[in-house]
């Protein structure tokens, strides 16, 4: 409710602004709509909750040992010790033996996009027809009877997820940020008040795919295409701001340029594909050149080499445990990607993009934390978390949100039946904004896609 | 003659160097023969075999002693099914892989342990994470025989080949259906003529000395000749005219058809396993595996009463694909609960380079014991799935895969439990022999380690 009424009140605000600028000689400008597809998702009623004993990694590196957590009016309300107050006739959960972290969120899916089954009718994840086409958007292509949502809620506690377009594209397109939620329509699962990303891409993949497609064929000519798409840019950026300074006549909208307009405004974050450190440092002097800010790098397999310089300059990897050598650009990942970049000082994310890895993040930060440990870095699990929830909320600008158990976020919360860096353990209870998502001993709570109904093995446990 | 001047040689590659008494105290030891594990057990190996297992065995003063304590001491994983060895990187770096030969122009006949490199960086990685063997299949390209596989070790010698020609591979679901022009009819028909072009041939082959033959002698008893160099090719092997199959693929199929070459069938929808089934009636003498099986579980009352063995991928739990609607994690379970011999393998899944994963799947089966509705399996029986199971499923139960005495010893120690990810391999011996675990990886690790900035470029570090 609150979060909805901001994002009114913002509007007003933007109308009252036009109607009091002084009567211009030209027309005033009209304002664009920045979200023609705006989520309608609503958060499904919680009881207030308490979970009593449970070991409570916070996500931001913290750790209570016999913790209370209390979930009320879809946030968390309380976290602390075995005083915590908690209010009168909360729903009582015994969380003895068992851990609460905050909710997993993975910033590199393709869930909907590439959804299962994975034949030819459903691969809407590349529009591989042109390397730039920053003009589409991953959320008009994401299928939400995916069966993949279910098991990312269920076997692997994801409660927020950022869907990518793919990599053929230097320019892949918008990316959309999706609370973990059943819904009859994209827009009922979109992050309320998430911004949008912006997936790019160097290296192998868009030479590959458009190399007997008229280009690029090369590195080099990656950049190039880049470099020149971000100058027309800049000069429909140019365009576009004086006219909502000055009015006049409405320059023409392109939609390709209104994301890159977007980005160089801070307001779309940048999801750049690169595996190479050689290639990652170039990217970075392009974004400095184009004037905006890379967010993330994702797949980050070399980012090790130049985990200084990523430190330096505030950029997150999102990176797997130990994928390696599956084509050339990743034949240089080590198994303590993760953590040397963590070590470095820099934002360190384990992520997915992949329907099976999705479900056991937990599981391959357990590598990561391990590698590390055996190469001399010892860090607390309650602080590998934060690979798995504040660092990923930061790169998807939903931290103020999501991504920790503090008072007043969103209560995006799993209840784990063990130790969760534990091969043994899986999901219990999965609150999403407070609402009881997910509980393994009620069949009752546990989602089906419409594509599973009347299918062999039907609301299985899967 | 030829016999016996092969067999020489299977016995001079498979001789140990360097063996000794080797022994193992005051470890975790897990067998693997599906028994849970003995803490403060004792292992002892010498000449390349293991000599005992267990509490209390008996040791020469003279042994070397590998102090176990606060460690698990398991034999080595054996990789269930796969194609280690046969690519260096999978996509776009043309020469490094040999799975499959799109334009060739043969199939059955194809026999990978030529094409296997054991200097592929794939091996050492896998080595150094606890693999000590695989179960290595070549991929279909133009027909439903993708042809014979092997079983590697993954030692640190020139010296790969466990059993060559161990078994042919063919493909009966949705790939079989492509490859042979578009339908599972035209693959079943393609099937039957090729045993019909086989059984013609037959008549030149050596007669089936005994039904026993095929079990667990492979050094000693190689179970097929090279169809390359068999009078079956000769001059003397008349073929009727209507034949699809050229001569080598025919001659190929032989073995297999006597029943003297194990056939694994690929299938995964339950109406295809149970055409396999009724195979296995109609061709009595074929020694069937099925590899695959996703909805086994729907079926698996006649699976266990055919008593064919099954070489699933444990971490199928998405309708991936129209073939695998009924996938869930239960299906390993529910198959071995209702008496099928089960084993793990890596088809469906990532099988040139992740064949680690296996202990990690492994684990999640286990873990699955803890979730309502779900049936998971103890962890002596996940331990034997990736161990002696798969030995056993191609006749090498009585060689490989366990601690029993008088198996290959391929023995891993382990600074904790094998199934969690948060353990790491300490020690890895093949045959006997102590195995570097040095990679790639970790020398790339030990060169980014540390990025302060030297007198030297980092290309000086090693």
């Amino acid at each position: 409710m609150k979060r909805r009424g901001a994002g009114i009140a913002v509007a007003a605000a933007l109308l009252a602004a036009c109607a009091n600028s002084p009567p211009p000689k030209k027309a005033a400008a009209i304002p664009v709509n920045e979200d023609p597809f705006p989520s309608t998702y609503r958060a499904y009623p919680g009881a207030p909750t308490v979970i009593r004993g449970a070991t409570i990694y916070d996500g931001e590196g913290g750790q209570i040992d016999n913790g209370t957590i209390v979930l009320a009016d879809g946030a968390i309300a309380a976290v602390g010790g075995p005083d915590t107050p908690v209010p009168a006739g909360a729903v009582e959960v015994d969380g003895r033996g068992k851990w609460v972290t905050p909710g997993i969120i993975d910033v590199h899916s393709h869930l909907g996009d590439y959804p299962s089954p994975g034949v030819e009718s459903h691969s809407d994840g590349n529009e591989a027809t042109a390397p730039a086409r920053p003009d589409v958007w991953a959320e008009h292509s994401v299928w939400p009877q995916d069966p993949g949502f279910s098991r990312a809620l269920a076997n692997g506690g994801v409660t927020a997820l950022q869907v990518l377009p793919g990599s053929a594209n230097l320019f892949g397109g918008r990316s959309v940020t999706l609370k973990n939620v059943p819904a009859r329509t994209v827009q009922g699962m979109k992050f309320p008040g998430a911004p949008y990303g912006l997936k790019m891409a160097c290296g192998e993949n868009p030479k590959r795919v458009y190399g007997n497609k008229g280009g690029p064929s090369t590195r080099m000519g990656n950049i190039a295409t880049t470099r020149a798409t971000w100058m027309k840019a800049a000069t429909y950026k140019r365009k576009w701001d004086k006219y909502e300074r000055d009015g006049g006549d409405m320059p023409e909208r392109d939609l390709a340029m209104d994301t890159l307009r977007g980005v160089l405004a801070g307001k779309i974050l940048v999801h750049n594909h690169c595996y190479r450190a050689d290639e990652m440092a170039i990217m970075i002097d392009l974004s400095r050149e184009a004037g905006y800010k890379i967010g993330t790098f994702h797949h980050a397999v070399e980012s090790y080499k130049i985990a200084d310089l990523l430190a330096k300059e505030g950029i997150c990897s999102a990176m797997w445990a130990d994928w390696w050598g599956f084509k050339l650009e990743s034949y240089d990942g080590i198994k303590e990607n993760i953590p040397f970049v963590d070590k470095a000082g820099a934002c360190a994310i384990v992520h997915s993009d992949d329907p099976n890895g999705i479900q056991r993040l937990n599981q391959e930060a357990a590598k990561a934390l391990a590698d590390g440990r055996r190469a001399g870095y010892n860090i607390s699990d309650a602080y590998a978390w934060r690979w798995l929830a504040i660092n990923p909320a930061r790169a998807l600008g939903i931290a103020d949100k999501t991504g920790s158990l503090k008072a007043g976020k969103m209560a995006d919360v799993v209840l784990w039946n063990g130790n969760p860096f534990s091969t043994y353990t899986r999901p219990d209870r999965v609150w999403i904004d407070g609402a009881l998502m997910y509980d393994a001993a009620n069949p009752r709570l546990r989602p089906v896609s419409d594509f599973e109904l009347g299918q062999p093995g039907e609301g299985d446990v899967k | 003659m030829i016999r016996s001047a092969l067999t020489a040689l299977l016995l001079a590659a498979a001789a140990p160097l360097g063996a000794q008494t080797v022994v193992f105290t005051g470890g975790t030891v897990a067998l693997g023969d599906g028994s849970e594990p003995i803490p403060g057990g004792t292992v002892v190996i010498r000449d390349g075999r293991v000599v005992g297992a267990g509490v209390g065995i008996p040791f020469p003063r003279d042994a070397e002693v590998i102090d176990a304590r606060g460690k698990w001491v398991t034999p080595g994983i054996i990789a269930g099914f796969s194609r280690l060895g046969l690519s260096e990187v999978d996509l776009s770096a043309e020469g490094t892989t040999d799975d499959k030969a799109q334009n060739g122009p043969f199939s059955a006949a194809i026999d990978v342990a030529p094409a296997i490199n054991p200097l592929t960086t794939t091996i050492p990685v896998n080595r150094a994470d606890g693999v000590t063997r695989a179960i290595v299949a070549p991929n279909v390209a133009r027909s439903i025989f993708a042809g014979q596989g092997a079983v590697i070790d993954l030692g640190a010698d020139m010296d790969p080949i466990t059993a060559r020609r161990r078994f042919q591979f063919v493909e009966l679901g949705e790939t079989g259906a492509a490859t042979a022009g578009g339908s599972r009819a035209s693959a079943h028909v393609l099937f039957r003529n090729a045993l019909r072009e086989a059984s013609e041939l037959q008549r030149f082959a050596v007669a089936v000395s005994s039904g026993g033959d095929v079990e667990d002698r492979p050094e000693r008893d190689p179970i097929v000749r090279d169809p390359n160099e068999s009078r079956l090719v000769g001059p003397n092997a008349r073929r009727s005219e209507d034949v699809l199959l050229t001569r080598f693929d025919a001659a190929a199929l032989v073995p297999v058809l006597q029943g003297r070459q194990y056939l694994l069938v690929h299938v995964e929808r339950a109406s295809d396993i149970l055409q396999v089934i009724r195979l296995k009636r109609e061709f009595p003498s074929l020694k069937l595996v099925i590899v695959g099986a996703t909805e086994g579980w729907t079926v698996a009352d006649r699976i266990a009463a055919s008593g064919i063995p099954v070489i699933a991928s444990a971490a199928n739990d998405l309708p991936s694909n129209f073939e695998q609607l009924a996938a869930t994690w239960s299906n390993v379970g529910r198959m071995r609960n209702a008496g099928v011999k089960v084993s793990i393998g890596m088809i469906d899944d990532n099988d040139t380079r992740y064949l680690f994963n296996q202990r990690q799947y492994a684990g999640n089966l286990v873990g699955l014991q803890k979730v309502p509705g779900a049936t998971g399996v103890s962890w002596g029986e996940a331990m034997a799935m990736i161990t002696s199971a798969p030995a056993e499923a191609i006749g090498l139960g009585g060689q490989l895969g366990s601690l029993r005495s008088g198996k290959r010893a391929d023995v891993v120690v382990w600074s904790g439990d094998p199934l969690e990810m948060t353990s790491n391999v300490d020690a890895v011996w093949i045959d006997g022999v102590r195995q570097p675990l040095e990679t790639r990886q970790t020398k790339l690790r030990d060169r980014y380690r540390d990025l302060t900035p030297n007198t030297l470029p980092e290309a000086y570090r090693r």
